[in-house]
């Protein structure tokens, strides 16, 4: 049988059960692939469950340097009974299987075209601990340590982190280092150790750093300025909250008096927590909350509202599988249009969208500064896969030089001097107005903020053409956004091409690998990763100078190109369309294929549209 | 109902402390209903915010939606203001108030804002003890939609329409009781010699006070059969006793009868001197003012006055320890931890 051969190439997919520990575990593997130099994209797959229920971990280990999911599996490690079946049949032919087989394979699972190992995990942990807990626990680290035998991993790099996982609580050290040789002693007297895909020390890191994007966003958040952050629980997104607060208690405590400069609200729904927002930055405070789609539906109302009577409000979107409660646990970027055109009547509203952890720290502090400069709702939008799980990124840097940028907020000397002030006065014909904050000046400087129609002064009014004159205004302020917002990022084929890929968050990684693949193939592609909308210039000038523009994204109904297609004006043909939405993050052999399917030449109609036109001929 | 509201003002108009006349008080003319109870509220807010000497820009007054939250427009015209959205206000307060602890917060809702769509928010701003006054303008009706019952509607009572309404009703004192307010009353728009006492105790009060005050419809809920019209407050209103509030820099000058009469030093060093008439009322026992609500309640009787007060509440600020200084005056020497700590932060992830 063939084995499949690789050095520092390859996928490797952990299943467990969940509840049982194996994150940590996994993530120690992880973990000490970047530790030896090599990139490294850990994803993980997981139920919306807390205890006893299927749950996956897959590593990416590419030295070229490749991040996104690249599809297959080449090496299955499984010790859940329940996904096995499923589990064989997703290595690639060649592949490795290594399972728990105190209890034996089911004899039907067998395939012959994967190299199958077994570990008895569950008897050595029986013979080995007394305590049940510990007999879970240490079986995920028992076969971190055979992995290390299998594919010749630097033993001390697991020592290494084992130990700074434990210190100071340094009786663990040593019973974590004793699983671990357990592991590997086994695997070295009872197979040909290494195996043909095998791991060697690189330097191909450079300074980067494994982070999950939502620490990155509470941190910057904390760096932002941040002061009130109001949210309600909800998976993906909790964790932003939490790493706010953790962070704040480290770096925002009043070094004098030993009190709180930050204040963090758990509210009783997401209403209410952009309710939050929305007063305390009214209020001249910086503030945030963050979500995911079904909280995004209920914050819609004060979105529009925030957006009507221009207060600035900071959301952070971390996206999952809509619609409705949908795949909670899952990876989706399906609320691009819930969050562009958020809230009832005529609105529009400023969408971020990052790929990078290092993205998320710097427009999650962005957000602020462009919340109180445009004075508008900031809706950055992350998903699950770039939130939840570690990814390798730039190290975070600060320029301890910068200042906030507060916008057009007049001071009370400002005020002494004015005639007549005027919230909603387009002094600088720009669109955006200039705002007070409540208890700036005894005499001037208050007005009535509200959601309803009112003039320049902010007077309550039902007259048609005051009320078209600020909506006019609001537009006006839309093009001035573009100016502000992040630009596009540009890549250039080296032979020339009127195709191009468009893309934006966490689909880059898996676009720009599939584009390698497609230049191999005799495609060569333009690309553009996308950061913001409303779209800049360059977004418009990139789809007119390219015939054929694939937008990859990973939802139904091809959001971004709809978004694209309304702004532009363009039509269909032009655009694309490259989707994946069963939860997983893109895969790069996946975009591939759907870009080749739709290339000229291949001619195949994609089956949707097919399909989609026999349902007319029936019912007509 | 006039449309300009008179520039005039006698010259000999009282000033307070701070040199202001009731004039810098008031805001811009009520285009409610004439003989609305809610503009009776909003003279009230504006005689007690005089007689306080509070410095207008310094309050910051919220609402929801509903002709009660249009009355922020007709009172404390040098205030922010801020009509929210429609049952919101608690959450937009709750904000604003984190971001700067040195405002006056007076919200404004009305019992259709309060009591139904707002219900969520209300609730939780009481029993996280948010430091606001909540003051909702209650006609038992819908006037803008034009007078459907609303959930503070009592069974039975009839608005306009004829149909006596066949749900039970929603007291809000008694539902603030339950879930932990600090401070609770319940007035009546006509009685202004009441009201105007309560409101600024409720200023005075550190943490979340609610005033509930029946405030007539004219329009479509003050014809007999309803419970909500003048003539049925005022025969059916027992006071709990009379409230004379004494701000911190006057001297107590008035001299009270011998007998059921109680001080009360609030943290600002305002005294509230109580006078009771209802027996069976004791306002600092949330246990005895809970019993004396059912027990009026239970005699078709409308418990109006200070109900229940908690001498030693503590805010949501307290509790949550956050900085004395506003957290909006913050700046980045407060706020960012600097490059050097971020390379910490870095040298952890590697």
């Amino acid at each position: 049988m063939q084995a499949l051969q690789s050095v520092n190439e390859f996928v490797i997919k952990f299943a467990n059960v969940n509840g049982t520990g194996s994150a940590s575990a996994n993530n120690l593997f992880a973990k000490a692939i970047f530790r030896m130099g090599l990139p490294v994209c850990p994803k993980n797959i997981f139920p919306s469950n807390i205890q006893g229920l299927p749950t996956w971990y897959e590593v990416r280990v590419s030295e070229r340097g490749y991040l996104g999911r690249r599809g297959g599996v080449d090496i299955m490690l499984s010790v859940n009974p329940q996904s096995m079946p499923q589990d064989i049949q997703e290595v690639e032919p060649g592949g490795y299987f290594i399972y728990d087989n105190t209890k034996p394979l089911d004899l039907r699972l067998i395939r012959s075209d994967v190299n199958i190992f077994g570990i008895p995990l569950t008897r050595m942990c029986n013979e080995e601990y007394e305590d049940p807990r510990q007999r879970q626990l240490f079986r995920n680290v028992i076969y971190v340590g055979a992995l290390a035998a299998l594919l010749d991993m630097d033993f001390a790099v697991l020592t290494g982190l084992v130990e700074d996982q434990f210190k100071g609580k340094d009786k663990l050290i040593l019973p974590n280092i004793h699983a671990l040789e357990l592991g590997y002693q086994y695997a070295q007297k009872h197979f040909e150790c290494p195996i043909g895909i095998r791991v060697r020390t690189a330097d191909k890191v450079g300074d980067n750093i494994l982070l999950d994007g939502n620490t990155a966003l509470g941190l910057g958040a904390i760096y932002g300025g941040a002061t009130v952050a109001a949210w309600y629980p909800i998976t993906p997104s909790t964790s932003v909250v939490d790493a706010f607060d953790r962070y704040a208690k480290r770096l925002r405590i009043d070094p004098g008096t030993g009190r709180k400069n930050y204040a963090i609200l758990q509210a009783e729904d997401e209403l209410a927590a952009i309710g939050m927002v929305v007063g305390a930055s009214w209020n001249g405070a910086r503030a945030f909350t963050a979500t995911s789609g079904p909280g995004l539906s209920l914050m819609s109302e004060f979105l529009g509202l925030a957006y009507f009577a221009e207060i600035p409000t900071v959301l952070f979107d971390v996206q999952r599988a809509g619609p409705s409660t949908g795949m909670p646990t899952r990876t989706q970027q399906s609320d691009v249009l819930s969050a562009a055109y958020a809230s009832h009547g005529d609105t529009k509203q400023v969408l971020l969208f990052p790929s990078t952890p290092k993205e998320c720290f710097d427009f999650g502090a962005l957000s602020f500064d462009l919340a109180e400069r445009l004075q508008t709702p900031i809706i950055l939008m992350t998903d699950l896969d770039l939130g939840m799980n570690d990814n390798m990124s730039p190290p975070l840097t600060w320029d301890d030089t910068r200042r906030y940028d507060r916008g057009k907020v007049l001071n009370a000397e400002q005020l002494e001097e004015m005639e007549r002030y005027g919230r909603y006065l387009d002094v600088d014909g720009d669109g955006i107005c200039y705002r007070t904050i409540p208890g700036t000046h005894p005499q001037k400087g208050a007005f009535f903020t509200r959601g309803t129609s009112r003039d320049e002064y902010a007077v309550y009014t039902e007259k048609g053409e005051e009320y078209e004159k600020n909506m006019h205004r609001l537009m006006a302020k839309w093009e001035t956004i573009k100016e502000w917002v992040p630009r596009p990022l540009e890549t250039t084929s080296e032979q020339p091409t009127d195709t191009a890929i468009l893309f934006f968050g966490t689909s880059e990684e898996s676009s720009m690998e599939a584009r390698d693949y497609l230049a191999e193939d005799g495609v060569p592609l333009n690309a553009m990763r996308v950061r913001a909308f409303p779209f800049n210039d360059e977004v418009e000038s990139f789809l007119a100078r390219h015939e054929r523009v694939f937008i990859i994204e990973q939802n139904r109904d091809a959001q971004l190109r709809t978004l694209l297609m309304a702004e532009f004006e363009l039509g269909p043909d032009k655009l694309k369309s490259v989707l994946c939405f069963d939860g997983n993050p893109i895969s790069a052999r996946n975009i591939r294929k759907q870009i080749l399917q739709q290339m000229p030449g291949y001619n195949v109609t994609p089956l949707r549209r097919e399909r989609l036109v026999a349902g007319a001929e029936n019912r007509s | 109902m006039s449309y300009q509201l008179p520039k005039f003002r006698h010259p000999d108009l009282p000033v307070n402390a701070l040199g202001y006349t009731r004039a810098e008080y008031e805001g811009a003319i009520s285009t409610l209903c004439a003989g609305c109870g809610h503009d009776s509220i909003s003279g009230a807010i504006v005689r007690a915010c005089h007689e306080l000497a509070l410095e207008p820009h310094k309050i910051a007054k919220l609402s929801g939606i509903g002709c009660s939250s249009k009355a922020p427009t007709y009172f404390l015209g040098k205030s922010h203001g801020f009509n929210s959205v429609h049952g919101r206000m608690p959450s937009v307060v709750s904000g604003a108030n984190m971001a700067n602890r040195d405002l006056l917060y007076l919200g404004v809702s009305g019992d259709g804002d309060t009591a139904s769509i707002g219900m969520g928010q209300f609730a939780h701003a009481v029993r996280r003890n948010l430091n606001m006054v909540y003051i909702v303008m209650n006609n038992g009706c819908y006037g803008l939609t034009k007078g459907q019952d609303s959930a503070t509607a009592d069974a039975g009572s009839a608005s306009k329409k004829g149909d006596p309404n066949p749900f039970s009703a929603i007291d809000l004192p008694g539902l603030a009781l339950q879930l932990g307010a600090t401070f609770v009353a319940r007035s009546f728009s006509g009685d202004k010699g009441q009201l105007v006492p309560l409101i600024k105790a409720a200023i005075s009060h550190r943490g979340f006070a609610l005033i509930d005050v029946i405030s007539p419809c004219v329009t479509f809920n003050n014809n007999p059969g309803s419970t909500k019209s003048y003539d049925f407050v005022r025969e059916h209103a027992e006071a709990t006793g009379t409230v004379d509030f004494v701000p911190m820099r006057e001297e107590i000058t008035a001299s009270y009868a011998a007998g059921r009469t109680q001080d009360v030093t609030l943290h600002d060093g305002s005294v509230l001197h109580l006078e009771k008439l209802a027996p069976d009322l004791d306002p600092f026992d949330r246990v005895s003012a809970m019993v004396a609500l059912q027990n009026h309640t239970a005699l078709g009787q409308i418990l109006t006055g200070l109900i229940y007060m908690d001498k030693d509440s503590r805010d949501l600020h307290d509790v949550m320890e956050t900085s004395r200084r506003p957290l909006n005056s913050l700046v980045e020497e407060d706020l960012c931890p600097g490059d050097k700590v971020l390379a910490n932060i870095n040298a952890s992830l590697r």
